[in-house]
């Protein structure tokens, strides 16, 4: 066991903004992953035409003017919408805050894919000449954009950044916040992802040409992770961002706590562009369990990076049977299944999804498998309905990312929990019962 | 276009440029940006847009004259009456 540490030491999440497809804050979409509601739906992509996506339908003028959106980006107003989300979530007293202390640490896929194809569809009207190009193309195309734009909407002074991370980018913005906090250059961080990459045609492209952008003629069954007749990837965009504290000073201002963050990892596969790599996988997840100081056993809940390939998903499956073959209490589910692959945002927003289960031990699904691929063997995989479990202590998140980037958080349920934080109706469908 | 309709175009790219701004008090002889909220960028969108949609080319040399809407419609009417 890891020696224990002092409250000074230990980062808590305290916030949770989010929006997904499938809902715009932690109480809906948490409900929409025990309902089973699919967020998927047809969308109209520029040179391609109708294609499946996941499209987020927050209100962006609860927090931005009209002025702002139309000089920001997507991205950008995906971040200002769950950063404000998050702080309103954590009942903090804003106004009363050293913004200088406050960080923002966003992960993203990538940033400005959207903005470019903009500019080049606007200028090809002028025979391509680019005296007709934006003078808004540079801020709106800096890889700090998202998080930068944060920093202009509510005037925070510290230091702001994203962290290109393919699609684990989500998680490593959150490992990026933990870590500033115990270097003590910021007293709180905007941590998370974010992605606005349904509005690039070159990322649905791209995956169509590798054979690995999913098509179903229902959308909200296009997205499939280890069933057998799964087709790739859904692209979908959305937004998590967690307030990050030091548990010392949460607890000082009786802040709920939704879970401390005790175990993560990132490695690199170092062999593809694109092929996950099985054995660096479970190095990565090894890597997080010993940081946490706990053993495979320990964990209660995984959450899969799986996004429906052909070829990702049975290495994903092997590298969790290698660490978790002995141990097979684990539950394991898949949040892409609902909402699609959200990129830079995915790692952060399947953590929050999985976030309440330390308060209602319900482990949400992974829908659409209706006949499991046999090379996707799991353990006490939670298929297509809720599963009650005894307890939750730990939580696993997967997210990997291409040129083999592989990233692994672990939380754990905090105990010092002040209230009740959502009010989720279950409905009784849910499983009951370990088994 | 009349001077009238070059002012009613200004005002309405302006409106798109700043949509949370109120354009029905603006005073014409008096600086644009002294009466609303438009920077510099703003005010590069406004030359961005006469240059899409009617070619008109502002250089950098004659900004100044387009600082307040009366100037604006002055500066235009040559280039747009003939529109």
């Amino acid at each position: 066991m890891a020696a224990k540490k002092a409250d000074e030491s230990r980062i808590v999440v305290t916030g949770v903004g989010l929006t997904a497809p499938n809902g715009n804050n932690l109480a809906e979409f948490r409900q929409s992953l025990l309902d089973g509601k699919s967020g998927i739906q047809k969308i109209n992509i520029r040179y391609m035409g109708e294609l499946l996506a996941g499209v987020c339908h927050f209100d962006p003028l609860k927090y931005q003017k009209k002025k702002e959106l139309r000089r920001g980006t997507r991205a950008g107003s995906i971040a200002i919408y769950c950063a404000q989300e998050a702080i309103a979530d954590a009942k903090l007293d804003f106004a009363c805050l050293d913004k200088s202390k406050i960080g923002i640490y966003l992960g993203i896929t990538e940033h400005g894919t959207v903005e470019t194809e903009n500019e080049i569809y606007e200028i090809k009207q002028f025979d391509y000449d680019v005296k007709y190009w934006s003078h808004h193309h540079n801020p709106r195309v800096v890889a700090n954009n998202p998080a930068g734009e944060v920093t202009l909407n509510l005037e925070i002074t510290g230091p702001h950044y994203t962290l290109g991370a393919a699609c684990a980018g989500g998680n490593i913005g959150l490992i990026q916040g933990l870590q500033m906090l115990l270097l003590n250059e910021v007293d709180l961080a905007l941590s998370g992802g974010v992605s606005e990459c349904t509005g690039s045609f070159g990322i649905f492209a791209g995956f169509k040409s590798e054979g690995a952008l999913a098509f179903h003629p229902n959308p909200e069954k296009a997205c499939r992770p280890f069933d057998k007749d799964r087709n790739g990837v859904v692209v979908s965009e959305g937004g998590c961002i967690f307030v990050l504290e030091r548990l010392s000073d949460a607890l000082k201002r009786g802040a709920n706590i939704y879970g401390e963050i005790v175990g993560y990892a990132i490695n690199s596969d170092a062999t593809d562009f694109i092929l996950p790599n099985a054995e660096r996988q479970v190095e990565c997840m090894k890597l997080a369990l010993n940081k946490a100081g706990i053993s495979p056993e320990g964990i209660d809940i995984i959450n899969t990076h799986g996004t429906g390939t052909i070829e990702g998903d049975p290495v994903e499956c092997q590298a969790i049977r290698e660490v978790f073959g002995e141990h097979p209490h684990a539950y394991i589910n898949n949040t892409k299944s609902f909402i699609g692959h959200t990129m830079g945002a995915a790692g952060a927003l399947e953590l929050a999804g999985n976030l309440p289960s330390f308060e209602d031990c319900i482990v949400h699904p992974t829908i659409n498998l209706d006949h499991l691929d046999p090379k996707c063997p799991l353990n006490n995989l939670v298929i297509n309905k809720p599963k009650k479990i005894d307890k939750v202590d730990y939580i696993l998140n997967n997210s990997f990312g291409m040129l083999g980037i592989n990233s692994v958080v672990i939380v754990k349920k905090s105990w010092h929990k002040a209230e009740s934080i959502l009010e989720i109706d279950d409905g009784g469908i849910y499983d009951q019962g370990a088994d | 276009m009349t001077k009238e309709q070059i002012r009613d175009t200004i005002l309405e790219i302006i409106g798109q440029i700043i949509p949370d701004e109120d354009l029905s008090n603006l005073k014409g002889d008096v600086p644009l940006r002294e009466q609303v909220e438009l920077d510099s960028m703003d005010f590069l969108d406004i030359i961005m847009e006469l240059r899409k949609r009617y070619g008109i080319e502002v250089p950098e040399s004659d900004y100044t004259q387009l600082a307040t809407l009366d100037g604006s419609v002055a500066y235009l009417d040559p280039r747009m009456r003939d529109l």
